[in-house]
């Protein structure tokens, strides 16, 4: 990218990366299917999925993000109020608009109202689409909520194995697990070295490099990782003197990459976000050994990410996943951003400050839209609190 | 069944007639807020819960006071407090964006957490964040419980994605019920649980529940006796609020279907603030909360037209019981997970469309009307694609206008005029239309 020399490794990685982020027909995805007789593809929105069941099928997950600054939205605002968010009426807009007509199915997780009323719209005006809302527990307590999930997750795998016409076997599903263990395992490869490098793997590059992750087979993206990391460790970039922040909020409607580029631009590095977390949900390795929808279940319960879709029990708790990631990645600011009437960001906001405060630590706040085009308003504060950063630790 | 009863003495004596069953729910609602504001003295227990998914038969079996803070955010709309609630929440840090009962709740906190009686409101005991259909319900006991640092119990209702109640679901919920929701109640009250209790408090609801039906039904007659929107909100108070399985609420719905049946029995049509409604002129069936900074204004523009409500869906947040649903004694626990299940905003929306066309059909209404509310996606988000569906289903004419709960910038009567005068003139255009065909 803009430090990058041209022709280097990073760029032809990114580049593919770019192209695949700019293809709004997903033609890798449909090329996948069609290179076999009965493929299918399992699109997903955010916030998670286990993909390791649409994977153990033999099927592709296609992570499903709305429409981002490039799509013209012309059927879907006659679906939505302008006072939701975009991500549904872009998707929508997706939906109609043919480029997701090889779709065979449709998940929507439970994050927030407004994908929850979408998965029931999904049904009616899609009706050959295999659509479920996927709920997942807010109990975390083995014997209830565990219990609860594992049928969930019992009755999605069956549903796959009828769509594929094969019921999909505990072996499958353990392959599938140990791939998606991989993923995960470079992605967080990825994280540390970028909190630790942030000038040699820049947030625009690390973003479509996971965001490849959602179109691609899952083994694929996962050399993608290996590739772009041994790359970015070879060459040598230019050193900016950025402050560094964690991006926080953006885990559903995606902010244009030109926000993201804008605040690397405006001095600040982020070194950890919200972005995409179904590529790193679950925080470590899921057993292989042992019955595998009870080591998902295990997994979501015990050991996955922290996020507003998720009740947090323990009041002492609330909040504290971002306080470590900033002392993880060393970070010495939070942003906040969150998409315009997003419930889950919004709400959580305020707690999420507070927690902030208490541990002293600066952030900034500010709102977007995926299809947001003046950047000028957030460079200049994302500018500004890198300056006040820098003034801070200078003193 | 009327009772005289003369108003404020500060005002000239002047003398309304009012129904045993307002009467009554004034004085329910006067002795439940001093209850509430009085618990500091007398040592009762404070749960604080939601209005879909209520567990009042389970609460009451603790001894605890239940307080709603969607009732008090509505009682705060109507006194013309909630703009100033609003803003003070914008003011420490709240979106604009965001569910304005939250904000009101949390600006009246920060502004001395007042009762409508003028008292304060007593901190709760315990956070019964009863998680169904709406999202907002989790973040909004998180922000009370940073407040109140109190304990939060999260009984999480699935949603019915597929318009299904599954085995799971029910049996997920069961086992919260017994291994959470109760032990914590338990431990807090002091109180043993008594499942003969719960059975007791669940027989007496379903006495309730079986009048309130027959209320909202009555709109199936024409003239209706009844709104079922604007009335309706204060015919569902009692048995969505804190009232579900006590003596009293039976009593109310006694004297409710009484009265109605006495209205029907005289051909009048709904009460209104105004006095009797005069000639039924449009039958409506109304989806979405409505605006209650601006309740009469908004209900006037209605019987002012001749337009009465035979059904809403609003009428059916705190629980459907229209399709036969009542509270079972004999599964006691199962039965308040179906009731949590079921709640109108946790069915998917091909349920709300269905529910929506069948009360059209049933009700023989003129055409649905959507009031869309600005700060609440668990009801907005979808509904332009109801009314599309429910206008090609039935063959009538629907209309969408929009606004908001509690927070009055967004209340703009001449718009809202303008778009229901539209409506009826479609409405009787079709009539026209259908004679001359
Ligand atoms: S952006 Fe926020 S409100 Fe919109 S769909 Fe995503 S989580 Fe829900
Ligand atoms: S249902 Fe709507 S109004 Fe009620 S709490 Fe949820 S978002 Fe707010």
């Amino acid at each position: 990218m803009a430090t990058s020399l041209n022709g280097s490794k990073t760029t032809d990685i990114v580049g593919r990366a770019q192209a695949l982020f700019d293809d709004l027909s997903f033609e890798a995805a449909r090329q996948w299917k069609a290179a076999q007789p009965g493929r299918k593809v399992v699109g997903y929105m955010p916030i998670y999925v286990p993909r390791e069941l649409i994977h153990a099928a033999g099927f592709l997950p296609l992570g499903v993000l709305g429409g981002g600054d490039q799509l013209e939205v012309i059927h879907g605002d006659a679906y939505y109020q302008s006072y939701i968010c975009r991500i549904p009426r872009s998707t929508i807009e997706l939906g109609v608009s043919g480029r997701l007509d090889f779709v065979d199915g449709m998940l929507f997780p439970s994050i927030c109202d407004v994908i929850r009323n979408l998965s029931g719209m999904w049904k009616m005006m899609f009706p050959n689409v295999y659509v479920r809302y996927f709920d997942v527990p807010q109990n975390y307590r083995d014997e209830i909520g565990g219990n609860y999930y594992v049928n969930e997750l019992a009755e999605l795998l069956h549903d796959l194995g009828e769509l594929r016409g094969k019921p999909v076997t505990d072996d499958d599903l353990r392959h599938s697990i140990a791939v998606y263990n991989e993923n995960r395992r470079l992605v967080r490869d990825l994280y540390t070295y970028r909190a630790q490098y942030p000038w040699q793997a820049p947030a625009p590059e690390v973003y479509l490099i996971l965001r490849a992750g959602l179109v691609l087979p899952v083994e694929e993206h996962s050399q993608m990782i290996r590739d772009y990391l041994a790359a970015a460790r070879d060459e040598e970039r230019a050193r900016r003197d950025n402050c560094r922040v964690v991006l926080t909020g953006v885990f559903c409607e995606q902010p244009p990459l030109n926000l993201i580029k804008s605040l690397e631009l405006a001095g600040c590095y982020v070194v950890d976000d919200d972005l995409l977390l179904v590529t790193r949900w679950l925080t470590g390795d899921v057993p292989i050994e042992g019955p595998p929808l009870q080591n998902l279940a295990h997994a979501f319960l015990h050991h996955s990410e922290s996020t507003a879709a998720k009740y947090e029990p323990d009041l002492k708790e609330k909040g504290q996943h971002l306080v470590r990631a900033v002392r993880r990645s060393g970070a010495e600011g939070v942003i906040f951003a969150c998409p315009s009437f997003c419930d889950p960001a919004l709400l959580d906001r305020p707690m999420l400050q507070h927690v902030l405060k208490d541990a002293d630590i600066p952030f900034i706040a500010f709102k977007y839209a995926e299809n947001s085009g003046q950047m000028q308003p957030i460079r200049e504060q994302a500018g500004t609190f890198a300056d006040s950063i820098k003034l801070w630790s200078g003193t | 069944m009327t009772t005289k009863i003369v108003t404020s003495k500060s005002a000239p004596a002047k003398e309304v007639e009012k129904d045993a069953s307002m009467v009554k729910q004034k004085e329910m609602m006067a002795a439940h807020y001093d209850r509430l504001t009085s618990a500091p003295e007398t040592g009762e227990k404070v749960c604080a819960t939601f209005v879909p998914g209520n567990l009042n038969e389970l609460i009451m079996c603790f001894g605890l006071v239940n307080n709603l803070p969607e009732v008090n955010a509505i009682q705060n709309g109507l006194r013309r407090q909630s703009g100033s609630y609003v803003l003070e929440a914008e003011k420490i840090g709240h979106s604009e964006d965001v569910c304005t009962y939250v904000k009101s709740d949390v600006g009246m906190m920060a502004k001395g957490n007042i009762a409508p009686n003028g008292k304060k409101f007593p901190n709760p005991d315990v956070l019964l964040l009863s998680y169904t259909g709406c999202f907002t319900f989790m973040k909004w006991f998180e922000l009370l419980r940073e407040q109140y640092k109190c304990e939060t119990i999260m009984l999480h209702t699935p949603y019915m994605g597929d318009g299904k109640i599954t085995k799971n679901m029910i049996e997920y919920m069961v086992k919260q019920l017994k291994d959470d929701v109760i032990p914590t109640l338990e431990r807090i009250s002091g109180v043993k649980f008594d499942i003969d209790r719960l059975r007791e408090n669940l027989r007496k609801s379903t006495r309730a529940e079986d009048d309130l039906v027959r209320v909202l039904q009555s709109a199936k007659n024409k003239p209706s006796p009844i709104d079922g929107y604007f009335g309706g909100i204060y015919y569902i108070g009692p048995i969505f609020g804190a009232f579900r399985g006590t003596d009293d609420a039976i009593d109310y719905y006694r004297f409710l279907r009484a009265e109605v049946e006495e209205r029907l029995a005289a051909g009048k049509g709904p009460v209104t603030p105004d006095g009797d409604m005069p000639k039924e002129r449009y039958r409506l069936v109304v989806e979405g909360p409505p605006n209650y900074t601006h309740f009469r204004q908004f209900w006037k523009m209605f019987y002012d037209e001749g337009a009465v409500v035979v059904a809403s869906s609003y009428s059916k947040v705190g629980g459907v019981y229209d399709f036969g649903f009542r509270h079972d004694p004999d599964k006691p626990l199962e039965t308040l997970a179906e009731y949590c299940l079921g709640v109108y905003t946790n069915r998917n929306l091909p349920q709300r469309i269905d529910m929506l066309t069948n009360y059209v059909n049933e009700y023989e209404a003129d055409g649905l009307l959507i009031n869309s509310i600005k700060s609440c996606n668990s009801f907005s988000a979808g509904q332009l694609l109801i009314m599309r569906e429910v206008e090609k289903r039935t063959g009538k004419p629907a209309a969408f206008v929009e606004s908001d709960l509690v927070d009055p910038r967004y209340f703009s009567a001449a718009n809202i005029k303008n778009r229901l005068e539209s409506y009826f003139q479609m409405i009787e255009q079709k009539r026209a239309s259908a004679r001359a065909a």
